[in-house]
């Protein structure tokens, strides 16, 4: 008896339709937002995540109404991230129904903003997602879909943002994203066991023995995933009942 | 009249709640608000709260919310959430402050020292996802929920009280307070408005009750 691991969907969003790419490109439509978060919900889903990864600013307050309607049917926290620049973009998200908030870009253009919305709306809503890249010996910090190296060292950068006030970690490998080679172990477990602050695993999920061994071996608190329940291959019970026959406290 | 005040004092997001308690009692009236008035005139009182104590008791303060909060907690069925239940204690480690003193006891942090599972891997504070909610006395607010079931919890603090006040334990590793009775209140450190059917089904006895 204990706190459960958490299996998390992910939402890529953009034009008010849920998509899937491998390594940040060649999208391809997987369904309607809200369709799909209740399909999840009804699964049995800890947690849903949605990024919004629509490219122009205009169109972001289409993400808002779908969160709208989400909070209003779905009764478990809500993440969402993308194109969060400033504490009103926090606000906005919030207001709409989001329990949590994702930075990822804006942590590193402007590392006060984390500060800033962890102090103003507390650390247990503001989540930092990193994207990171392995390089030489360690994993380095990459934006703009892993295009853009930072010279930050992930582990280094996990620290500092905890240090500013972020409650949870999403790491995302971004050698790993969309690969369904399973998670980069070694990255998820030195991050994690670097903070104390929760640690999403994010990036290659391409079946259940990969959610088990993020959890395993790689210390990760939650796991996170897309195309492997988008497109039925496995539903979040499937992944949860293999999660409990191995040894992994979920809630079922 | 409002039939539900959700006390909003300015530290979190309250939408959550309000929608959980809209899904469940679609006819009541349901105000969010900061006006001591309204809190004072509702039937029902419900105060949630994220982020640090003694930045709660402050903004409380601030919007002079304070006596209607006493006044609910005295007189009215009250639901507290999270922070909600977290100021009804004596006192907190968090910033060393003293709370309403409503429920004996006192809140502390979870030690760092204590933070291993049985394996010897490292918890992780806050305390966050779904834990099973042990129910150590009967009450209305628990009728229909399984016991054991999982709510979703987030929060670095837990209090420590008297197990006569306890409603419920959940166990991070060792086991503590996560809900509180006493008399017309009950106070809940998960959040049932985040905990799908076992915490709607909560909201929805807590609408319903009539404590004596």
């Amino acid at each position: 008896m204990g706190l459960a691991k958490r299996i998390i969907p992910c939402l890529d969003v953009t034009n008010g339709r849920v998509v899937k790419g491998v390594k940040f490109v060649s999208l391809r439509d997987a369904g309607d937002p809200i369709e799909i978060a209740r399909r999840y919900d009804d699964q049995g889903a800890d947690e849903l995540t949605f990024l919004d990864i629509t490219a122009s600013s205009d169109d972001r307050d289409l993400i808002l109404h779908i969160i709208e309607e989400v909070a209003a049917q779905v009764f478990i926290p809500l993440t969402v991230g993308g194109g969060v620049r400033k504490v009103e973009d926090v606000r906005r998200l919030l207001n709409a129904g989001a329990d949590k908030v994702s930075i990822n870009t804006s942590a590193i253009q402007n590392p006060q903003l984390v500060a800033e919305a962890a102090g103003r709306y507390g650390s247990q809503c503001i989540v930092v997602a990193i994207d990171a890249k392995r390089v030489g010996q360690g994993w380095e910090v990459f934006t703009h879909g892993g295009r853009r190296p930072t010279g930050l060292d992930a582990i280094e950068w996990a620290r500092k943002m905890q240090s500013l006030g972020a409650g949870e970690i999403l790491l995302t490998s971004m050698d790993r994203d969309g690969t369904r080679d399973g998670f980069d172990l070694a990255l998820t477990r030195a991050v994690s066991d670097a903070v104390d602050v929760p640690v999403i695993a994010s990036g290659g999920v391409g079946n259940l023995q990969h959610l088990v061994e993020g959890i395993e071996e790689g210390h990760a608190d939650a796991v996170l995933a897309a195309s492997v329940f988008h497109y039925g291959e496995y539903t979040v019970r499937q992944a949860k009942e293999y999660m409990s026959q191995h040894g992994i406290e979920v809630r079922l | 009249m409002t039939d539900i005040a959700i006390v909003d004092y300015g530290m979190g997001n309250l939408r959550s709640v309000a929608k959980a308690l809209e899904h469940v009692a679609p006819e009541a009236v349901i105000a969010v608000t900061n006006n001591p008035e309204v809190v004072r005139k509702a039937e029902r009182v419900v105060v949630p709260g994220q982020g640090a104590m003694p930045d709660c008791l402050h903004e409380l303060d601030r919007y002079g919310l304070r006596e209607a909060v006493w006044d609910a907690a005295a007189n009215k069925p009250f639901l507290g959430i999270c922070i909600g239940l977290q100021m009804l204690f004596d006192n907190t480690e968090e910033g060393n402050v003293s709370g309403l003193g409503i429920v004996p006891g006192r809140v502390k942090r979870f030690p760092a020292s204590a933070m291993k599972d049985e394996k010897g891997q490292k918890l992780k504070v806050p305390h966050m996802g779904w834990n099973q909610v042990h129910q150590a006395m009967e009450h209305f607010l628990w009728k229909n929920i399984a016991n054991d079931s999982r709510f979703y919890f987030v929060h670095s603090y837990y209090v420590e009280t008297a197990d006569a006040n306890s409603a419920g334990y959940s166990a991070y590793p060792f086991p503590f307070t996560c809900a509180v009775a006493k008399d017309n209140i009950f106070a809940v450190q998960f959040h049932p408005e985040k905990s799908h059917a076992a915490g709607l089904t909560l909201l929805h006895n807590f609408v319903q009750w009539k404590p004596v």
